[in-house]
């Protein structure tokens, strides 16, 4: 049994104290709260062992090559990689940037690049740029009011087709929490012989990932939601795709051979890793999933439904929320909602006053909100880290805030206080 | 944290369940739409001038309290003002909301404006109060443009 209670200790920012209230953070599938583990690391490392990597010769060279390279070891074994298949990023935004231009590298008019209205803007935007260059065409997978991709309706409208080059598609919503059959979608798109890409900024932390199972071509995702540090991403590829795609960004060490006409490229994944890399930072992210490990992802994943649920429930018994996505498992720790027809950002400022941090505002998926129906809303997601009594004192602030809003329980939804 | 209710006094909430002006009304000379980034909030604004002075300003906007509430407030200033007047208004409320609490605005000049002077507290929320009067320096440079290129 892992007392989770007690885990608590290892993350010292949550002995602060927000408005004279003790810290409640429910944000972090915005960024992840750090275990000292990870801090002291990246310490042990700048402190001690310090050096540019791959360049430098000398034995603090070799020891942070070392360092480094170790790092990679850690994070391909985390999702059933091989270390040359795994290549380190600023963040999922660059992961995803990277694969839209190399892979896009040969796209042309008539050819066509399928995402999904659930997206991310990281995993919308470059892929708009990708067809504002080549004159693809964008198309969208749409989803259901609870969130859930339209797979039967895409399948009717022919979505994937011999036109299609590249689906990129998240592997769970950042809003509702939905996990993609990322699966189907691979199967379907490679029927195609198009390539397929998951944006697992969300599901990487969350549950236990092989790349293998996933059936995806590439894998993008963040270090910072992984308890790592913040500069630091990762995009995983097959071997032998990453070998055939051209190099993004142009630099020191990603090359073999410079001349004054040309320059021929270095392997994957280096080819990809221009200029100094973020070597503290790969450290930091190898000791945040270290961290997890020893835990167990599976361990993770249970008691990060065990909290969902029991924050499903609890705010199910809030009158005028919410929820927007499904209100029971199976779904992730991000819990999106609405409160009768208080700004989320109102919201978030009154639950700040309680020492609760959630995020308030559109979390980067425009399109989604839209396709919902709504402006905006309040997301409460929850870290390994959370209580059961966290969410009751979001509970509280919730029903405060209504208070403070004078929004009563009895009022009719639409009589909240913008037409009050 | 500074106090919930210096942010949001009985004004702003008052200018929240009753915006003044509010709806997008004709005539009007210029339309713009204005967005924030950060939280989503956007508005559509439309402008009607009558020589040097600004005859109407109605508006569209979803957005959170503080950004309803400092553009509906704004309105009861900007119309019947010179455009001159009008820049002189919205550098004062800027200056005041950029100022850490430091700044008071003057309650003659300002009326129900004096209300956000608790949003220069909350320096995450100060786009949000910026969002209507930006929206209207927009159509008034727009309009500006306007006039120049027809010169």
């Amino acid at each position: 049994m892992i007392d989770w209670s007690a885990l608590r200790q290892d993350f010292p920012i949550l002995t602060r104290r927000i408005a004279g209230r003790p810290l409640v953070y429910l944000d972090s599938a915005n960024t992840a709260q750090k275990p000292r583990a990870v801090v002291d690391a990246m310490a042990e490392f700048s402190l001690n062992h310090n050096a540019n990597i791959a360049r430098a010769m000398h034995t603090l060279g070799v020891e942070a090559t070392s360092a480094y390279e170790s790092a990679r070891e850690t994070v391909a074994k985390f999702i059933g990689a091989a270390p040359s298949e795994v290549i380190f990023t600023k963040n999922a935004s660059e992961s995803l940037n990277l694969a839209a231009h190399s892979l896009g590298a040969g796209l042309k008019s008539g050819d066509e690049v399928v995402i999904s209205v659930a997206e991310h803007h990281s995993n919308i935007v470059p892929w708009q740029l990708l067809c504002q260059r080549s004159g693809a065409r964008l198309r969208w997978f749409d989803v259901d009011d609870q969130g859930q991709i339209d797979l039967d309706g895409a399948k009717e409208d022919g979505l994937i087709n011999d036109q299609t080059k590249i689906v990129s598609i998240t592997a769970m919503s950042n809003v509702t929490g939905v996990a993609s059959p990322v699966n189907q979608i691979a199967a379907w798109a490679h029927d195609h012989g198009a390539i397929v890409l998951a944006d697992g900024a969300q599901l990487v932390p969350h549950s236990p990932v092989d790349v293998a199972a996933l059936g995806v071509d590439l894998l993008a995702f963040t270090g910072h939601k992984l308890l790592g540090p913040t500069g630091i991403g990762v995009l995983w590829g097959r071997y032998d795709l990453l070998a055939d795609m051209p190099p993004f960004l142009g630099g020191g060490e990603m090359i073999e051979l410079v001349t004054m006409e040309r320059s021929t490229y270095a392997a994957p994944p280096h080819r990809f890793e221009a200029g100094t890399s973020p070597i503290a930072q790969a450290v930091g992210l190898a000791a945040g999933i270290n961290y997890l490990e020893a835990i167990g992802m599976s361990q993770v994943e249970t008691r990060l439904d065990e909290l969902t649920a029991y924050a499903l429930g609890r705010l199910a018994q809030v009158p005028h929320l919410r929820i927007l996505g499904p209100d029971h498992l199976p779904r992730g720790g991000a819990v999106a909602f609405t409160l009768a027809d208080i700004h989320p950002h109102d919201v978030m400022q009154v639950l700040d006053s309680y020492g609760v941090a959630v995020r308030g505002g559109h979390h980067c998926a425009r399109p989604l909100h839209q396709r919902l129906g709504i402006q905006a809303s309040v997301r409460a997601s929850m870290g390994l880290y959370n209580t059961e009594e966290d969410i009751d004192t979001l509970v509280e602030a919730l029903l405060a805030t209504l208070e403070f809003f004078k929004v009563s329980p009895g009022d009719d939804q639409q009589q909240g206080v913008r037409h009050g | 944290m500074a106090d919930l209710s210096a942010l949001y006094q009985d004004i702003i909430v008052d200018h929240y369940r009753a915006k003044h002006h509010a709806g997008l009304r004709q005539p009007f000379d210029v339309e713009v739409n204005g967005v924030n980034p950060s939280c989503g909030d956007e508005i559509t604004l439309r402008l009607l001038m009558k020589g040097d002075r600004i005859e109407d300003v109605s508006y569209q906007a979803e957005g959170c309290s503080i950004s309803q509430a400092s553009t509906s407030a704004m309105t009861d200033l900007a119309i019947g003002v010179t455009v001159d007047e009008f820049a002189e208004l919205v550098a004062g409320f800027r200056e005041m909301l950029e100022g850490q609490g430091k700044i008071q605005l003057d309650e003659d000049r300002y009326g129900d404006a004096i209300a956000f002077e608790g949003v220069a507290q909350f320096p995450a929320r100060v786009k949000c109060a910026m969002l209507g009067w930006a929206s209207l320096e927009d159509a008034l440079k727009s309009i500006h443009s306007r006039s120049v290129e027809e010169n």
